[in-house]
């Protein structure tokens, strides 16, 4: 025991004379939240529109002026031809083409019905589809204004039915893309410190040859192992309650869980990747491979964890791969005990396929690290 | 018997790093393994110190067999590897602290065996281990290696890179050490350090050439060695190389140490020699072979 604190004790004192480690433990993580928080979003917003208006009727300004209004597009020119257009659109100034054919108003009101051309750039698929959404929000709430125009009075004997459908958005009322984004960025901070610091640094004991010697002495696997990692389990809870602390002050996201529950999860999910961390120390010799290893899983882990793109549209296969990333299960948790207030029960599920998976990994790395070489 | 070995051979892959190495160190003995780098020494010294396990053979250290009773080895043995390897982000106390910890004693109670060494870098205790010299730095692996008051020593090259004082007073330490029973196997490059040991092992490319003491060592030379000067060193050696009854030509400081394959030599018939080839202020007298002479003639 006295072993084990002496060896705490020790490692504290290396992280904290470390000049250069103390920014990337606590300011750097801070940085990234704040910047993260704010421009990861895929709210699709001043989209670059632009239009060729045939028509020059008083219908089509009233189009034109409705997607002026609209704080989605700028509506950036007037193109007099299809051609320019196109070349615009070809030369990136614009992302959105509305054409309204001549005879606009006439057929509109003659016909009760016309059209118009709509193309859009589709380089970014999502953001294209977004876009068309709001381009039909827009057409259909023109459409019901002039279909009330042309209606007169006496024709009360025409009904128009229309189905309208009021949204209610639970956990998050206003789609603060915010309050979405910060539980899952968090996360993503304290797995990458705890990773990358617990992967490089048995490495490091390695490579300064200071391991050698630790080897020759009796200590016991158990207590340089626990010594090595509590310091950077502590870490990650510590980086995780300046992460709380930030989110809350900071973005306001709404903490209606229980934070004790945050907690004890965050306490255990740790374990997992400390023990991820041991294990691909346990194989690497130099810092540097220890470095791209971690990075290689970090990448798969983040991009494979539900918090940029949701699960459940991967395919079946990929879908498999997740029930091993062990940030799905901590976004999941954060944001269902942050956003939803959901308790132990509910995140049972989750907790045990952790605690399994922190047993396993290290077991492994236990297994795998020894004093000969 | 304090370190005992019966035909160790250990090979990596297919490159054999060790073969059938057998010796014994006596209790209290100052054992010397003396070789050129990559001879195996260190591959030695990690058998001996349970870091790595031997393909063939036995070996005990302290009375406790390497395999079977590794535990009891590493409490019993005080290892400094070739590399520098202590905490250089820690001070000095806090290094010796942390060693002595895991080893569960504490400095003040071995305070009498590292004292001799410890008053000496006690002035920079508060220094951090990196900022030291290369010899202060000695003198703390030293210290650290010894904290646990243990039976055995390995040192594996510990004067390497030394500056000679530091070099000198590190050997006193070593015989003082020895004087309080401690057994010291010890390697290292440097011939006029094998002078000092008890007993030295000549090691070669895995194998052992001779187990002797250094007084012994240099008798198995087999022939008679000069000296040689003149004022041309280079073209001196470049002569004598091409000398017909050459036996051995090897530089040594300011002299070149010749043999000669015929058993009755006259100096006078070389000085004749080297005369014709333009050479002046020539000097030639018998000396005694070293134990670098013999580690040369042995290696051939």
């Amino acid at each position: 025991m006295n072993t084990i604190l002496y060896i705490i004790q020790k490692e504290f004192r290396q992280i904290f004379r470390n000049k250069g480690m103390l920014p990337i433990i606590f300011v750097l993580p801070i940085v990234q939240l704040v910047i993260l928080s704010n421009a990861a979003t895929f709210e699709v917003k001043n989209i670059k529109f632009s239009y060729i208006d045939t028509d020059n009727s008083s219908f089509s300004r009233e189009l034109i002026s409705k997607f002026d209004a609209s704080t989605y597009f700028n509506v950036l020119a007037k193109y007099p031809s299809n051609k320019i257009a196109n070349s615009a659109m070809l030369k990136g100034d614009v992302d959105v083409i509305l054409e309204i054919p001549s005879n606009f108003e006439r057929n509109l009101l003659k016909d009760k019905k016309t059209d118009v051309g709509v193309t859009i750039n589709a380089i970014d698929g999502a953001a294209a589809g977004v876009t068309n959404v709001y381009i039909n929000q827009i057409l259909q709430s023109f459409n019901k204004n002039a279909q009330s125009n042309l209606i007169q009075p006496s024709n009360t004997s025409i009904k128009y039915q229309n189905i309208t459908s009021i949204p209610s958005f639970w956990f998050n009322k206003t789609l603060n893309y915010k309050t979405f984004m910060v539980p899952g960025i968090l996360v993503l901070l304290v797995t990458m410190i705890t990773l990358f610091l617990s992967g490089m640094n048995i490495v490091r004991e390695k490579e300064i040859g200071t391991l050698e010697q630790i080897n020759v002495t009796p200590i016991k696997k158990h207590e340089l192992i626990i010594g090595k990692l509590f310091p950077f389990w502590l870490l990650g809870l510590v980086l995780l309650s300046v992460g709380l602390l930030i989110a809350k002050l900071l973005f306001n996201v709404p903490i209606v869980g229980s934070l004790l529950l945050m907690y004890l999860y965050t306490s255990i999910y740790i374990l997992v990747i400390l023990g991820i961390g041991l294990f691909i120390s346990n194989f690497t010799d130099t810092q540097q491979q220890a470095m791209f290893i971690s990075w290689f899983f970090m990448v798969i882990f983040i991009l494979m964890s539900g918090l940029f793109t949701p699960i459940e549209s991967m395919p079946n296969w990929a879908q498999l791969i997740t029930e091993l990333n062990p940030i799905k299960y901590f976004v999941e948790v954060m944001r269902m005990v942050m956003l939803k207030g959901a308790g132990f029960n509910e995140i049972l599920p989750q907790l045990t396929k952790t605690l399994i998976y922190a047993i396993a990994m290290n077991g492994l790395a236990v297994l795998s690290y020894k004093k000969t070489t | 018997m304090s370190i005992s070995l019966k035909n160790i051979s250990k090979s990596y892959n297919k490159v054999s790093a060790l073969q059938n190495i057998t010796f014994n160190v006596e209790k209290g003995e100052l054992f010397g393994l003396i070789g050129p780098d990559g001879a195996g020494k260190t591959t030695l010294f990690r058998i001996l110190t349970t870091l790595l396990i031997a393909n063939k053979g036995t070996a005990s250290v302290a009375g406790f067999d390497v395999f079977k009773d590794y535990k009891q080895i590493r409490n019993n043995v005080g290892y400094m590897p070739g590399k520098f390897s202590l905490y250089q982000d820690l001070t000095v106390e806090e290094n010796l602290n942390f060693f002595a910890t895991i080893f569960g004693t504490t400095i003040e109670e071995n305070y009498d065996l590292i004292k001799d060494i410890y008053v000496q870098i006690e002035p920079f205790k508060n220094r951090r281990a990196g900022k030291l010299s290369g010899g202060m730095k000695q003198k703390l692996a030293l210290c650290c290696a010894l904290i646990h008051k243990p039976k055995v020593l390995f040192l594996d090259e510990p004067t390497t890179g030394v500056d000679p004082v530091s070099r000198k007073e590190f050997w006193e330490m070593l015989k003082r050490l020895q004087k309080k029973g401690i057994t010291i196997l010890v390697s290292t490059p440097y011939m006029d350090e094998a002078a000092l040991c008890d007993r030295i092992a000549l090691i070669q490319d895995g194998e052992i050439l001779e187990i002797d003491t250094p007084k012994e060592i240099v008798k198995h030379y087999p022939k008679a060695i000069y000296n040689v000067s003149a004022n041309n060193m280079y073209k001196l050696i470049k002569c004598l190389k091409n000398y017909e009854f050459m036996y051995s030509v090897y530089p040594f400081g300011e002299f070149v140490h010749y043999t000669d394959k015929r058993d009755l030599f006259k100096p006078n018939d070389l000085i004749e020699f080297l005369k014709q080839n333009e050479l002046q202020n020539i000097e030639i007298s018998e000396t005694q072979p070293t134990i670098e002479d013999t580690f040369m003639e042995l290696a051939k």
